[in-house]
């Protein structure tokens, strides 16, 4: 391979990889989103409230990492069961936008609970992911990629492999397509909606753990964690916000995009255009596809 | 007792359609306005006008501009922050290009200029919808802060890459620069909200207002009863970006004095003017005031109690304080999600019977 062709693949597997980490973020929104049109804007935060636990049981108590994972994920279930108790319950039946708000209150919340009981230092995580370049592939076949990048790409197929089976082929993930279907037949069957918003809440808990974890590791633990949460908010648009095969392609497709106008477009408008350019790519694709690549398409009766 | 409307009659077309048809909320609004002008430039000293006062009034100000948008024409937006730069870069490069303009043209100029940039950015909102053009605003949020960042144009070369407000006045005396007398700028910027509260109230009780409505209660319906969308959602976004606009010059040349694109017109600014509207109340033009009163005293009551009562450390307070805010947004949303507005309404129905409620 000649060395342009080289760099173009370098840079879009690296895009590739970037992307998957964003699809961990943004599963997290769509499942909420889809069992109960919350658009949870504390996604991010969660993400760093998660990952901040699970050092601090580490560092503090000096747990093997196995164990405060488990731990982490109860403590995870404690604070998907608290929001449901203490907000959406209260906010059935209100305007997207007031439980849109409600979860910005919520980011705030756990954002000071996080720094309260664990610091607002930087951390760093290690759960033994291993780190530095892909040797084989640096060798074989001159390329370069992180290894921790591949353990989050194939970390994100068997979560959303696990995720597809849950859905499909369990009780539970049954109840929680009816919800997501519609809110009061599932009621009318007997579905009990508490407690799938507190399952989901749960899951979508796991899920951050996870984009935490993964996030964790490559950066640090620190508040920029959250951060995220707005890089995962225009591969939602991509993707449309119902679909979870949207949110892995969509990251696909923003990483990609991102990564490849940092290098090709950068360069000619004075550079750093990642922050801004996958909302402009989303907006432009959102022009011809206004529900996203994979979202359901909005029918609107008077 | 003191608040009952019986025995006010209307004989005339204009006494029904006035703003204030009830005398004691126009006595009301008399006596403020009366302290706000007559008492308050008299006692106001540095720490009054800029940590409480002139932040209430840009804010005041922005969430009016917001409201319009997300209140009355029902399109969500995130960009306020990069909307409110637009007006800040705008008047600093007026005021910088024509030093001896009066200060009132470059904040009127300042706001049409971000209602040009506030028409591009709605162009969007033909197509999309609710979330995702929420999330599409955000676009214009980081694209405008990355330009303002980016081209040297805006902040003339400078090494830093931070405005700073030159001197400017009105009428002859100082708005803006580090040789302003407090209740000075406290009275412009006091002037130019209540004026422009004024047309505001005026625009959404008149034929635009109501199309505005009419397409945010359901914009299918509106189309079919013959309110043009394309308008409509246009002339929101242009009538929101200019308030959005004028407050941003405001808070950039009188309040701010310099200010840095990233921290100063921030994702963050865009979530707390929406957060006033939210908490204020959608689709008010006295919520506007409302919540920005709230967002913007809350915070310097909670660091007072906190830091100087109960003797807490500054980081810890800082984390306490965040906490608290999201705490008491949850709490006002589950309390009253039609904002603080509505709970003034609801304690004038309650005034109205008192003290000899059925």
């Amino acid at each position: 391979m000649s060395q342009d062709l080289m760099f173009l693949t370098e840079t879009v597997i690296s895009g590739l990889m970037a992307g998957v980490m964003y699809s961990l973020v943004a599963l997290g929104f769509v499942l909420i989103f889809k069992a109960s049109g919350v658009f949870n804007f504390a996604q991010g935060v969660m993400c760093l409230f998660a990952a901040l636990t699970l050092v601090g049981l580490m560092e503090t108590f000096d747990l093997p990492g196995w164990v405060a994972v488990i731990l982490t994920v109860a403590v995870m279930a404690g604070v998907a069961w608290i929001i449901e108790w203490a907000v959406l319950r209260h906010l059935v039946n209100q305007d997207p936008i007031i439980l849109f708000m409600a979860t910005i209150g919520l980011a705030y919340v756990l954002e000071g609970v996080g720094d309260l009981v664990w610091g607002s230092d930087v951390k760093v995580l290690n759960l033994g992911i291993p780190q530095g370049a892909w040797d084989w592939g640096l060798d074989n076949l001159n390329l370069y990629v992180e290894k921790l990048e591949i353990v989050a790409a194939v970390t994100a197929g068997l979560l959303v492999a696990v995720l597809a089976i849950f859905f499909q082929k369990t009780r539970v993930g049954r109840a929680l397509r009816a919800v997501a279907d519609d809110h009061q037949a599932a009621l009318s069957v007997g579905i009990s909606l508490r407690s799938i918003w507190v399952i989901v809440w749960t899951v979508a808990g796991i899920v951050a753990l996870v984009a935490g974890v993964m996030w964790g590791s490559k950066s640090g633990v620190q508040f920029s964690l959250s951060l995220i949460a707005l890089k995962a908010l225009p591969v939602l648009i991509l993707g449309g916000f119902t679909s979870v095969p949207g949110a892995i392609i969509g990251g696909l497709i923003i990483g990609v995009g991102e990564k490849l106008a940092e290098v090709y477009v950068g360069p000619f408008v004075g550079g750093a255009i990642e922050n801004w350019f996958a909302y402009m790519l989303a907006l432009a694709f959102l022009l011809f596809r206004p529900q996203g690549l994979f979202g359901e398409k909005i029918i609107e009766r008077v | 007792m003191l608040y009952r409307e019986s025995g006010q009659f209307k004989t005339s077309y204009p006494a029904d359609q006035a703003i204030f048809p009830i005398v004691q909320d126009r006595w009301g609004l008399i006596a403020v306005l009366v302290v706000a002008y007559g008492v308050v430039p008299f006692l106001i000293d540095d720490y009054w006008s800029n940590a409480v006062l002139l932040p209430f009034l840009c804010y005041a100000m922005a969430a009016l501009g917001l409201n319009i948008l997300v209140g009355y024409c029902g399109q969500i937006s995130l960009g306020t922050g990069g909307f409110m730069a637009v007006g800040a870069y705008a008047a600093y490069k007026i005021m910088t290009t024509f030093p001896n303009l009066d200060f009132i043209p470059v904040v009127l100029a300042a706001g049409l200029i971000t209602a040009a940039v506030g028409v591009l950015f709605g162009l969007p909102s033909l197509r999309i919808k609710g979330f995702y053009l929420a999330v599409a605003t955000l676009a214009a949020q980081f694209f405008l802060v990355w330009v303002f960042n980016k081209f040297g144009w805006f902040y003339n070369y400078n090494a830093t890459g931070q405005i700073t407000a030159p001197p400017a006045s009105v009428f002859g005396t100082l708005v803006t620069g580090a040789h302003t007398h407090p209740a000075v700028t406290y009275l412009f910027c006091l002037s130019f909200v209540a004026l422009f509260a004024l047309v505001a109230k005026n625009l959404v009780r008149n034929r635009v207002g109501r199309s505005w409505m009419a397409i945010r209660d359901m914009d299918i319906a509106a189309e079919i009863i013959g309110v043009r969308p394309l308008t409509t959602k246009l002339s929101a976004f242009a009538v929101s970006s200019f308030y959005v606009g004028m407050a941003g010059a405001l808070y950039f040349a009188v309040w701010l004095g310099s200010a840095e694109p990233t921290e100063a017109f921030g994702i963050d600014q865009s979530f707390l003017v929406l957060f006033m509207i939210i908490i204020g109340g959608l689709g008010s033009i006295l919520g506007s005031f409302l919540g920005a009163a709230f967002m913007v005293l809350m915070p310097i009551l909670l660091k007072n109690v906190m830091v100087d009562s109960l003797g807490m450390a500054a980081v810890t307070a800082k984390h306490v304080e965040i906490l608290l805010m999201g705490v008491l947004i949850i709490f006002f949303l589950i309390v009253e999600p039609h904002g603080l507005a509505r709970l003034w309404q609801i304690m004038k129905e309650k005034l109205r019977l008192w003290p000899f409620p059925y």
